[in-house]
């Protein structure tokens, strides 16, 4: 139950991106980058998803969407912010209806900066993001065995 | 009369890449209308020109959106240089045409496979995908970038194509066009593909006038709206026919983009051909002072471009009319009448780019 290090589930959601980012999240789940090596797989329900890759900044009317989306997956749950408008605000950040990066609404666990992010780099955030779940799986094992004993 | 109720769709949804969100008023399982709402990417980007200057505001205007990257940049870049009264060199032209077509072609591929995707052919999603990759490394090869290119600016382009990588291009773009007959066998000839796309959202010559449709979309109801016969950049020395279909239905959409890309694969090859020796800019001096209108035909239809400088290097206003936009009426229009597991097929057929049409 607690090593799901080899099977998390991916979504993706664009949050003001200029879908450059998205395309290249998308590429990187294809043939030739193939991500799923890892175990992942691309989802559309943040019910079933374990690791979210946000991409784009925040506005305020995609800012609920964002927060309902990382509300709805289950704990743990890690974020990865994709590209730089995800993780500062990037070219849009002096833009009037940007608020900024995506950790204005959502706590972010892992920063892929670029513009666009290359696979390689989107490659290495998810790797990075898988590493991350399973130990937050274990920590959470580890507290529901602390409560069982008590 | 029978109940009906209304289902929210979107912004996140599996079969779309961006957020959009549709209210679908359903009766049964068949959509009775449709009202969308739009504005979960909007950035406020033509509101940077009074902080960037018009030099900047390229690489702002190729950051409208990613899959159409070079087109705005592009478009961008042909209203102040014809503000400005700049005559580009010849070669530049050609270059700019060269990657414009090899954009098209990216974003074609793009579009099949998502098109794949939303009637459920995986496989032929990756096919597609993996077959675009060739045009992304050519892309790369010749600009530096995948996705964002800033190989345009006022005044010209900034990168060359050598002899050694036109080699390259052309032998990259023969091995892409050999693979599209094998995928295009499969998208026009499968009957499973067929009976999903056949006679699947019709919209007739007359409702893509009356509703201002742009792009291939409204080819593929047999309107005549390709803005490259209008000769921009080195499209008037080209030798091409607009893609035409007058079945308007999401078939001969498919069939219209398929076809675009081989007429694509013949521009490059024509432009290659064609491409003389020279300069890539020439020096611009001084502010854009007075406006213009500028038409280009971006992978998804006509898009518009207009510039107001005020002879600083701020300009006064920059206003962007991108073809999603103009489709969307249209979409509505499909919609109506179609059943409820169409919806994300006839969404993907406009080929949405939301990025553009919220900036």
């Amino acid at each position: 139950m607690y090593n799901m290090k080899r099977s998390p589930w991916v979504m993706h959601y664009d949050g003001s991106s200029c879908n450059g980012c998205d395309i290249e999240v998308l590429a990187c789940l294809t043939p030739v980058y193939d991500a799923e090596r890892f175990g992942i797989i691309n989802t559309g329900d943040p019910m079933q998803a374990d690791i979210l890759l946000i991409t784009g900044g925040i506005n305020s009317q995609n800012a609920p969407v964002v927060k309902q989306i990382y509300e709805q997956m289950p704990r743990p749950k890690v974020v990865c912010a994709i590209g730089v408008c995800a993780c500062t605000g990037g070219i849009f950040k002096d833009c009037y209806n940007i608020k900024g990066g995506a950790d204005t609404v959502i706590p972010v666990d892992i920063y892929v900066p670029g513009c666009a992010a290359r696979p390689q780099s989107i490659i290495d955030g998810i790797v990075k993001a898988i590493d991350l779940f399973q130990k937050r799986l274990e920590e959470h094992a580890a507290m529901v065995a602390e409560k069982k004993e008590a | 009369m029978k109940k009906r109720s209304v289902v929210p769709y979107g912004p996140q949804h599996p079969v779309l890449p961006e957020p959009i969100h549709l209210d679908l008023v359903i009766e049964d399982e068949k959509i009775m209308d449709v009202i969308p709402s739009i504005g979960f990417i909007h950035r406020g980007l033509e509101g940077l020109t009074s902080k960037r200057d018009f030099n900047q505001m390229a690489y702002v205007a190729e950051r409208i959106c990613g899959i159409c990257s070079f087109g705005h940049g592009f478009g961008y870049c042909e209203t102040v240089e014809k503000i400005m009264g700049v005559e580009i060199p010849d070669r530049a032209k050609y270059l700019r045409t060269i990657w414009f077509e090899m954009s098209r072609v990216h974003s074609h591929l793009l579009w099949l496979g998502l098109l794949a995707d939303g009637f459920g052919f995986e496989n032929l999603f990756y096919q597609c995908w993996r077959v675009r990759e060739k045009i992304l490394d050519m892309l790369e090869l010749t600009t530096g970038g995948r996705v964002i290119f800033s190989v345009n600016k006022i005044g010209g382009v900034m990168k060359d194509i050598s002899s050694t990588m036109a080699k390259s291009v052309l032998e990259s773009i023969d091995s892409i066009e050999a693979e599209l007959k094998e995928l295009q066998k499969t998208f026009m000839g499968d009957y499973t593909v067929e009976s999903r796309l056949k006679g699947c959202g019709v919209l007739t010559k007359e409702q893509a006038h009356a509703l201002g449709c742009a792009g291939p979309f409204a080819r593929a109801s047999g309107i005549n709206n390709d803005m490259r016969l209008l000769g921009y950049a080195a499209y008037g020395q080209l030798d091409f026919e607009p893609v035409i279909s007058d079945v308007g239905d999401s078939y001969a959409r498919c069939d219209v983009r398929i076809r675009e890309l081989f007429q694509s694969f013949d521009l490059i090859r024509q432009c290659f051909n064609k491409m003389p020796s020279g300069d890539l800019s020439v020096d611009v001096k001084g502010n854009p002072k007075g406006e213009h209108f500028t038409r280009i035909e971006q992978p998804r239809g006509e898009a518009v471009y207009y510039v107001h400088g005020n002879g600083t290097p701020f300009l006064d206003r920059l206003r962007v009319r991108t073809p999603t936009f103009a489709n969307l009426a249209g979409l509505c229009e499909t919609l109506k009448g179609a059943d409820y597991a169409d919806v994300g097929l006839l969404v993907l057929t406009i080929d949405p780019c939301i990025s553009c049409t919220e900036r």
